[in-house]
């Protein structure tokens, strides 16, 4: 059982296809068509900084929408009786097992101009509201589909909260919205971590999202990437830039957010 | 307070399924135009289209060999690794455990970039054939290999380690040891990489999208049917899919409960 060397196979193709790739996109970042060094991509990648910084905005309002909603519903689960637990968990981890491309066109029914809820608003006698191709279907969607990465890492620590830590400060004089904010709050903090992490960068990354929800007008970094490699603007070189300038950002909010937990053992929340 | 958190776990459930629900709803729907919002009679046409659909079969059968293969190379190859990890020294594992989580943290679409960006680059140096079928499962194992490293590591920490020299002492050769003590051990950590694997490899559209060429998984041929938003057969395909994983679960679930009696009965 002592036998480090057979790891060795996985080290070869974790060189190859998780090191090597990546080492790639840093080379075609900063050379030309012909293989020259150059800095014209990462430059060029300013020319973007709107389209990064909607992308940003709008992953984080998705993330904070998904953790307002999710907080009191994984609150909830976790005081429910063992039996309803297993049930409510599995009720929120159903959805994700639905390919997300089949999720996000269900939404595009229901927003469309005349999608489901335009003809009900007009059934009952109201005005039809523009919702398809907003930057509000776009952050809808994202809520929709991450949501659950924000529900269970969260359930998952509040289950291990033990309750007697919870009366001691209770005996000690906190009220309700103290044990909440000193006691509750703090040592949720580890499946809170987890859960921004889960749901941002997958948000701030998408393409599916905006292309099925937002129409032409809210590209995102995703679509930037997407239209590089296969789409009409072929540019490998300008997309590795991109590619490598959202990891960076990526890195960097993690290395925030990492900052909160203290964690060692941070790996966090429930894996399906 | 009971009665509130009632109300509110059902509005963020009804939130979840609603838009499932509607594609159930309208899978049915019998409709010449093809509507997708107006409800008109009932029929199942959509679904005899469906499956005398050659490239939806195609695409279903490369969907299934892709996720089988990579399952069992992503499964053997994860298992080893997590075992000669489990005895590197501190400093070697948390160099190895860091380049293992890469994939888990970058985002999808920069894995998967960077992986067609690779296989771009061999074949232009080796040659052969363009991007496809391994291409494609050389990816869905890359993405996979994380996945079942993690779940056998803690088992193989949990186990004691003295186990396996003591049956070696008592006359097992390394194999059997191997095999009698250490495997039963971990085996729970393989199935659960195993089953992860096969379910993100069948779900994965990013990396494919970016490492499949003109090859045709499930994912991929449902994102060029929701580009072409026309036919309710792709409301279809939901329900079947939806319908066979309501199934599994229901299947898992009950076995999990029979084998949680059984072992409070023992």
């Amino acid at each position: 059982m002592k036998n480090k060397w057979l790891a060795a196979p996985y080290t070869v193709w974790m060189v190859i296809f998780i090191i090597l790739p990546l080492i790639l996109v840093g080379f075609f970042a900063f050379t030309d068509k012909e293989g020259y060094f150059t800095l014209d991509n990462i430059m060029k990648v300013g020319q973007y900084s709107n389209v990064f910084l909607r992308s940003i905005w709008l992953g984080l309002l998705a993330t904070v929408i998904c953790l307002v909603l999710a907080y009191p519903l994984a609150y909830i689960i976790s005081k429910a009786s063992f039996k309803q637990q297993t049930v409510l968990t599995m009720l929120v981890m159903m959805p994700m097992w639905m390919n997300f491309l089949l999720r996000t066109y269900a939404w595009m029914s229901l927003l469309e101009d005349n999608g489901i809820i335009n003809n009900f608003l007009v059934s009952i006698g109201l005005p039809r509201i523009h919702m398809i191709n907003t930057s509000g279907a776009v952050v809808l969607g994202m809520v929709y589909n991450y949501i659950p990465y924000m529900i269970l890492p969260l359930y998952s620590v509040l289950t291990k909260i033990n309750g007697s830590v919870i009366e001691a400060a209770q005996d000690l004089g906190a009220n309700n919205v103290k044990v909440f904010m000193k006691v509750i709050i703090p040592m949720s903090m580890p499946g809170i971590i987890s859960g921004i992490t889960m749901v941002f960068v997958p948000a701030v990354s998408t393409f599916i999202i905006s292309k099925m929800l937002g129409g032409g007008g809210n590209l995102l970094i995703g679509d930037l990437i997407d239209m590089q490699f296969l789409g009409s603007a072929y540019n490998p070189n300008l997309g590795s830039a991109i590619s490598l300038v959202l990891m960076v950002i990526i890195l960097i909010c993690m290395g925030i957010m990492n900052q909160f937990d203290d964690d060692e053992e941070g790996s966090g929340g429930v894996m399906i | 307070m009971k009665i509130a958190s009632k109300i509110y776990s059902a509005l963020i459930f009804i939130f979840l399924y609603a838009p499932i629900l509607v594609l159930v709803v309208f899978s049915f729907n019998d409709t010449e135009t093809g509507s997708r919002t107006i409800w008109s009679g009932f029929t199942l046409k959509w679904y005899k289209m469906l499956f005398e659909d050659r490239l939806l079969l195609e695409a279903l059968t490369n969907t299934l060999i892709i996720a089988v293969i990579t399952a069992v190379i992503s499964t053997a190859l994860g298992t080893m690794a997590a075992i000669g990890i489990n005895a590197m020294n501190k400093r070697t594992k948390k160099v190895m455990l860091t380049v293992t989580n890469l994939p888990m943290v970058n985002p999808e679409i920069v894995t998967g970039v960077s992986l067609m960006l690779l296989f771009v680059f061999f074949v232009q140096v080796f040659g052969g054939k363009s991007l496809g079928m391994v291409s494609l499962i050389a990816a869905h194992i890359t993405f996979c290999l994380p996945y079942v490293i993690l779940n056998v590591l803690p088992k193989l920490r949990q186990m004691n380690p003295n186990l396996y020299e003591a049956a070696q002492d008592l006359g097992c050769t390394p194999f059997k040891a191997f095999y009698k003590v250490v495997l039963p051990e971990i085996l729970p950590g393989i199935t659960t990489g195993f089953i992860m694997s096969l379910t993100l490899s069948i779900d994965d559209f990013v990396i494919s999208y970016f490492t499949s060429g003109t090859t045709q998984t499930l994912p991929i041929y449902i994102y060029s049917m929701t580009r072409k938003r026309v036919s309710p057969e792709i409301n279809a395909l939901s329900t079947l899919l939806f319908a066979v994983i309501l199934v599994l679960l229901i299947i898992v679930n009950v076995r999990n409960s029979k084998d949680k009696k059984e072992g409070k009965a023992n």
